[in-house]
């Protein structure tokens, strides 16, 4: 009795919502053995597991998480979903998962509340306007939709936003209107959900400490909080701390971990009808259906797991958005709080393979990776079945940094919520 | 914001400095004799420690010169400072 009927809701509002069951299972303890491991319960880690266990024969799944599922960046960020990147190799990866948003409701019958609702990134100078011109022209060689507007535009797309202030006007924006958000806890939850009724485990509580590689280097078995599992498949999908995990098997990698904030504001009506981003000031921001605004602020300039971050980084934030909507600037603020990005040098992420057998690794997804949740473990699905990169996923190996092939979404966006 | 202690200047706010990465990389004398395996391990790899990490900063609106630090990157709390050329101080139990 899984389900959220007419009937169901009815039943259960009479009788005080007493006959609710959990709504995955999650075991207490791992099994001793599986055929496949992921390691981390985030959207990514879920979504993996998910898709493997509904595409792909490898037999017995399990998903460990060192808390709760969701509570990593996939709880923490401010669900900016869009797919207008520089790249081709990364316009196919973040469309490929925009189009599985598109259908995800369905695919999982769980309402993950994405809301097209479109994002509008501002150009506030000669530089923005020609990047973001540029990003609109390869977008729709790409098929990618995105569209400039200009100020006026922009003003009637999101009307609270003040395109004559003096200290950030606004010459205009670049708009994909198939962008949005979607609820991230209903992300994590849909996925586990589903996945958990296709025969996956689910492992709370549970945190990876140890890598075991047998004589020929292959990965055999990991040590856990829990206790000892042995699988000859890993996929890991930590996110922040996916070096941590990665040194247990003696892999080193090309990431940095950073602080990254956000915000939310005392619920308030509908008065935001879209996303809005400014690159150039670093303010993005958006209203959740609970009625708060949702603000992303940046990272902090120094690697740290402290998921907390200098207090200096969201007062910038909340002073360029009350230039942005002056109609803001009275609004409290009601909770902030910081998530751990794993950030690489070209701010794309690393998919793929590893020089250890047996070990798979999906991460360097920074400050911009929920937007890629179904996508990125749909492809990193097949790519650990497989064992060969998935061909979305191909150009985001982790040799792509002694190849020099680098997708430099970095030098093209500066930031990539 | 952190408070941040210059080895020429004193304690000055966080503001006032630039984190310049993983300390003590030493750039290959001869990079032409690397392979692009090892290339690619200098320029992009890294330690990335939840713990002690020993760090470049550079004092960019005071003095303006590059030291090194020993921060530990779960709690922020700088162990020590140091100028560049000196050996790094062992980390504290
Ligand atoms: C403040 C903030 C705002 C953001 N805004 C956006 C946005 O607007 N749009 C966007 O697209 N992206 C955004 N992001 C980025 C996005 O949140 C991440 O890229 C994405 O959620 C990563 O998903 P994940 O499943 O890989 O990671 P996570 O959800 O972090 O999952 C990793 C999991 O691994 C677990 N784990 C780690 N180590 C171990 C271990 N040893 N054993 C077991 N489990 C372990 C962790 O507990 C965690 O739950 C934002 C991030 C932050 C912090
Ligand atoms: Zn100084």
């Amino acid at each position: 009795m899984n389900g959220f009927g007419a009937f169901r809701l009815l039943r259960e509002a009479l009788r005080g919502q007493t006959g609710w069951e959990p709504q995955w299972r999650s075991p207490e303890r791992p099994q001793p053995t599986y055929d496949v491991v992921i390691i981390g319960g985030g959207g990514h880690g879920l979504a993996t597991a998910y898709y493997l266990a509904k595409q792909h024969r490898v037999g017995r799944i399990a998903v460990l998480e060192k808390g709760w599922i969701g509570g990593g960046n996939t709880g923490r960020n401010t669900t900016i979903i869009r797919s207008n990147y520089l790249f081709p190799e990364s316009a196919a990866l973040y469309d490929h998962a925009v189009q599985l948003w598109e259908g995800l409701s369905q695919e999982l019958n769980y309402n993950v509340m994405f809301s097209p609702r479109g994002v509008l990134m501002l150009a506030h100078n000669v530089h923005d306007e020609q990047s973001f011109r540029r990003h609109v022209h390869a977008n729709r060689l790409a098929g990618v939709d995105n569209e400039w507007l200009d100020a006026e535009g922009c003003r009637a797309f999101c009307p609270p936003l003040d395109i004559h202030q003096q200290r950030y006007p606004v010459v205009g924006g670049a708009l994909q209107r198939r962008g949005g958000v979607a609820r991230h806890d209903a992300v994590a939850w849909g996925y586990a959900r589903a996945a958990a009724a296709l025969g996956v485990d689910i492992v709370q509580n549970c945190e990876v400490i140890g890598i075991t590689r047998g004589a020929d280097g292959a990965v055999t078995a990991l040590s856990t909080s829990k206790g000892e599992i042995r699988t000859g498949k890993i996929g890991v999908v930590a996110a922040g701390s996916t070096s941590l995990v990665m040194a247990m098997a003696g892999v080193r990698m090309p990431l940095e971990s950073f602080p990254l904030q956000a915000l939310v504001s005392e619920p308030v009506k509908p008065v935001f009808p879209c996303v809005v981003m400014s690159n150039t000031v670093h303010a993005y921001i958006s209203q959740s259906d609970k009625g708060e605004l949702v603000i992303g602020a940046g990272t902090d300039q120094y690697p740290s797991y402290s998921q907390a971050g200098g207090v200096q980084i969201l007062s910038h934030t909340l002073e360029a958005i009350c230039e942005l909507f002056p109609m803001f600037r009275r609004m409290r603020m009601l909770r902030s709080w910081g998530g751990i990005v794993d950030t690489t040098s070209d701010r794309s992420p690393i998919i793929g393979l590893t020089p250890v057998p047996g070990l798979f690794v999906n991460c360097g997804w920074g400050t911009g990776g929920f937007k890629a949740t179904p996508g990125s473990g749909h492809v990193f699905a097949a790519t650990i079945a497989r064992g060969e990169p998935h061909p979305i996923a191909a150009p985001f190996s982790l040799d792509r940094f002694a190849t020099g092939r680098l997708i430099d979404e970095a030098a093209a966006a500066a930031v990539a919520h | 914001m952190l408070l941040i202690h210059c080895p020429w200047c004193g304690d000055r706010a966080e503001l006032e400095f630039r984190h310049c990465g993983e300390a003590h990389l030493v750039r290959p004398a001869d990079p032409a004799a690397l392979d692009d395996t090892q290339w690619a391990a200098y320029l992009a790899f890294r330690d990335n420690p939840r713990g002690w990490a020993r760090e470049r900063w550079r004092h960019v609106h005071g003095c303006g010169r590059f030291f090194n630090a020993l921060r530990h990157t779960l709690t922020d709390r700088f162990a020590a400072t140091y100028k560049p050329g000196e050996a790094w101080p062992e980390p504290p139990i």
